[in-house]
């Protein structure tokens, strides 16, 4: 498995000192190379769900195993090592560094991974999005959707077994949608990456063999019931 | 991409605000170097070997006004020597060279007020600090003091009034502000090359001269009580002395002084009715003569109403006491000027916290960590203040080379603009530390940042 959850429990405290429990999952897993869409209401919990499976957020109990390692278990420093290499983000508004170059966006993905940055890999990945004219543009100097395909190629910098993207197309224009949503699914094919894609378009997740809705297989109600045990 | 290279982005992307920290650091540190350029510049003129001679002998009074007026001539001097007492100097076997000094005139004030210099030959020929000797500037006609009238001038002299070899004028007589004008013409015959020192803003005279101007002689009777004061505990010189003026006294009683109209004075005139202002001595070296200085300078004191000083040590106390805490002051001024650009670096970084807040949730969700964005913001710091810091020391150099000319030209005080003063070693690890301390309150808003929150907040 690339990712596997397993008695997952989430809970968040209010100002008011209560809890409120957000995740509650037996069980949820993902094969390697694997692409699902995961649906769900807003507020369902899904980006917590995220969070958690990133390494972003530690769930209450419960295991989070990704290529074989319980990110649930690790100290903060080696997580953030992880999710360096190991897993890659697309966000829903792109969360490019405005005054880093399209290229640099992508070699700032490489930065933190302890390994040696490579230069002639980013590019390519940036050539593969159809960006290689637009190595050294800033992003406020680009399209919506070349934002969104450089912050694809980011995502892909560290060659990750598991790639997040939370609501990818979200903010992209229609004509944009399905270039992006077709890179994204072809590049995780040619490298073999598991892809999780949070949407609440259902035509996009229609798109998906798999589609999970989070409230199949999210009970809340069982982190509520740790909580108060 | 480093921490720095990342860093340096975000400095980039405030670009104006980076600008304006980094400045203020730079005018901080700028201020600095130029008073230690000028600081070093004014040590190095008082505070080396100005002049090359082991003591200063002159009518006894305040060690530093003797050093001030002999040797920096910016002070009046005490009161005169007999000029016979210089004899006497030269025949103590413990010295080896004895320069006389004649000062209390001025060029006049349009002429810059410049001390005026009788003395000899002589003191051109020993060095003005160990190891330098006069130069002259090479201009057509330059001689040495021979003529009566004849004039060599400092640099700074020749540079204020344009005077070359051949130019001819005047001086006041007494005091900078004096408007009795000496008759006399003297001839400029030599321009001595720029040495640093006083010198520069000096005019020489032969002692002679200075004997035959208007005002410079004394009536017999005032020489003789002069002269007793002086040698009253030495009856055989006083002996000699009080001969001289009777037999003085017996000429012109008898109207056979040879009395030259043109220059005042008798050129029979005995040298107990000259005086001179200071000595420069040069003790004899050797093994014999190790203390001959101290000894010297002790012997005078209790015998003598002359006296002698080291002409270093009066100027060193008074470095020490006065010039040296104005240094500090200024040191402490500036460096409180680099500690409010260090403030201004931290508002300016923990004001930008607030925008960067997503940035950080990025990288940290790219797998940066907490050390990470912490070292990224302290390195920020960093590039300011050491980026700031190496521009006003440059700028700073870069001032002081190039207005040394100008400084020099103005106050004869040599500025080497490129010369590091020692406190300019630490001045960058200071910076480095005010980094440290103006970037760490940021650099714990970046640790601490709550990634999800960031995120999608």
């Amino acid at each position: 498995m690339s990712l596997s959850l397993e008695n997952v429990r989430k809970s968040y405290r209010e100002p008011n000192g209560n809890r409120l429990p957000v995740l509650g999952i037996e069980r949820y897993e993902l094969a390697q190379g694997e692409q699902a869409a995961l649906v769900g209401s807003s507020g369902g919990g899904k980006t917590t769900l995220l969070n958690v499976i990133s390494g972003i957020l530690v769930p209450d109990s419960g295991k989070v195993v990704i290529d074989g390692r319980d990110l649930a278990a690790l100290p903060e420093p080696v997580r953030d090592r992880f999710r360096a290499i190991k897993i890659g983000f697309v966000f829903q508004t792109f969360n490019l560094l405005p005054a880093f170059t399209a290229l640099e966006n992508v070699l700032l993905g490489m930065s933190f991974s302890g390994r040696p940055v490579d230069r002639d890999f980013a590019m390519s990945l940036l050539e593969r999005v159809g960006l290689s004219q637009r190595l050294h543009h800033l992003p406020q100097r680009m399209s919506v959707g070349e934002q969104q395909r450089v912050s694809v190629a980011r995502s892909l910098a560290n060659r990750p077994v598991l790639l997040l993207a939370d609501e990818p197309t979200a903010n992209v224009d229609p004509g944009n949608q399905d270039l992006i949503l077709n890179l994204i699914r072809d590049t995780c094919n040619e490298h073999n990456v598991t892809l999780l894609m949070v949407t609440h378009a259902m035509e996009v997740a229609n798109t998906f063999q798999r589609v999970d809705k989070l409230s199949d297989f999210n009970n809340p109600e069982l982190a509520k019931a740790e909580v108060s045990q | 991409m480093n921490l720095f290279q990342i860093a340096w982005k975000s400095v980039q992307q405030r670009r104006v605000a980076s600008l304006l920290t980094a400045i203020s650091v730079a005018l901080g540190v700028m201020l600095m170097v130029v008073v230690l350029v000028i600081s070093g510049a004014v040590d190095g003129a008082f505070n080396q070997r100005t002049i090359a001679y082991d003591l200063i002998v002159g009518a006894k009074g305040s060690d530093l006004q003797l050093v001030m007026s002999s040797v920096y001539r910016i002070q009046p001097p005490i009161a005169n020597l007999p000029l016979m007492y210089l004899q006497q100097l030269r025949e103590d076997r413990r010295i080896e060279t004895a320069i006389p000094l004649a000062f209390g005139d001025f060029t006049k004030p349009e002429h810059g007020s410049f001390p005026i210099v009788g003395t000899t030959n002589d003191y051109f020929l020993h060095d003005y600090t160990p190891g330098k000797t006069y130069e002259v500037a090479d201009q057509p006609g330059t001689r040495q003091l021979d003529g009566l009238y004849d004039a060599v001038i400092g640099s700074q002299v020749a540079y204020h009034n344009n005077w070359k070899v051949g130019d001819q004028f005047s001086i006041v007589h007494g005091s900078a502000d004096s408007e009795t004008v000496h008759d006399e013409m003297f001839t400029v015959v030599a321009v001595l090359r720029q040495t640093g020192t006083p010198n520069d803003r000096s005019v020489f005279l032969n002692l002679e001269a200075v004997y035959t101007l208007d005002g410079h002689q004394k009536p017999v009777d005032e020489v003789e009580t002069r002269l007793r004061d002086f040698y009253g505990n030495d009856p055989d010189r006083l002996s000699i002395a009080l001969n001289q003026l009777d037999e003085l006294r017996e000429k012109r009683a008898r109207g056979q002084e040879l009395n030259d109209p043109k220059m005042g004075y008798g050129l029979d005139t005995p040298d107990a009715m000259k005086e001179i202002t200071a000595v420069y001595v040069k003790m004899k070296s050797g093994r014999d003569n190790a203390f001959g200085a101290i000894s010297f300078m002790s012997e005078l004191k209790n015998t003598s109403k002359a006296m002698a000083v080291n002409p270093i040590q009066p100027i060193r106390n008074l470095m020490q006491n006065v010039v040296g805490n104005i240094q500090k002051a200024l040191m402490v001024l500036t460096a409180m000027i680099i500690v409010v650009s260090g403030i201004s670096i931290f508002v300016s970084i923990y004001n930008s916290m607030s925008d960067r807040k997503r940035e950080i949730g990025i990288m940290r969700a790219l797998g940066a960590r907490r050390s990470s964005v912490f070292s990224i913001v302290l390195a920020e710091s960093a590039v300011l203040c050491l980026g700031g810091g190496l521009l006003g020391w440059l700028v700073g150099h870069g001032m002081a080379v190039l207005f040394a000319p100008y400084v020099s030209a103005r106050t004869g005080l040599l500025l080497n603009g490129w010369a590091v003063n020692p406190w300019e070693f630490v001045l960058f690890p200071v910076l480095l530390v005010l980094a440290a301390l103006v970037g760490f309150l940021p650099a714990m808003t970046a640790y601490r940042t709550n990634v999800a929150d960031a995120l999608h907040g």
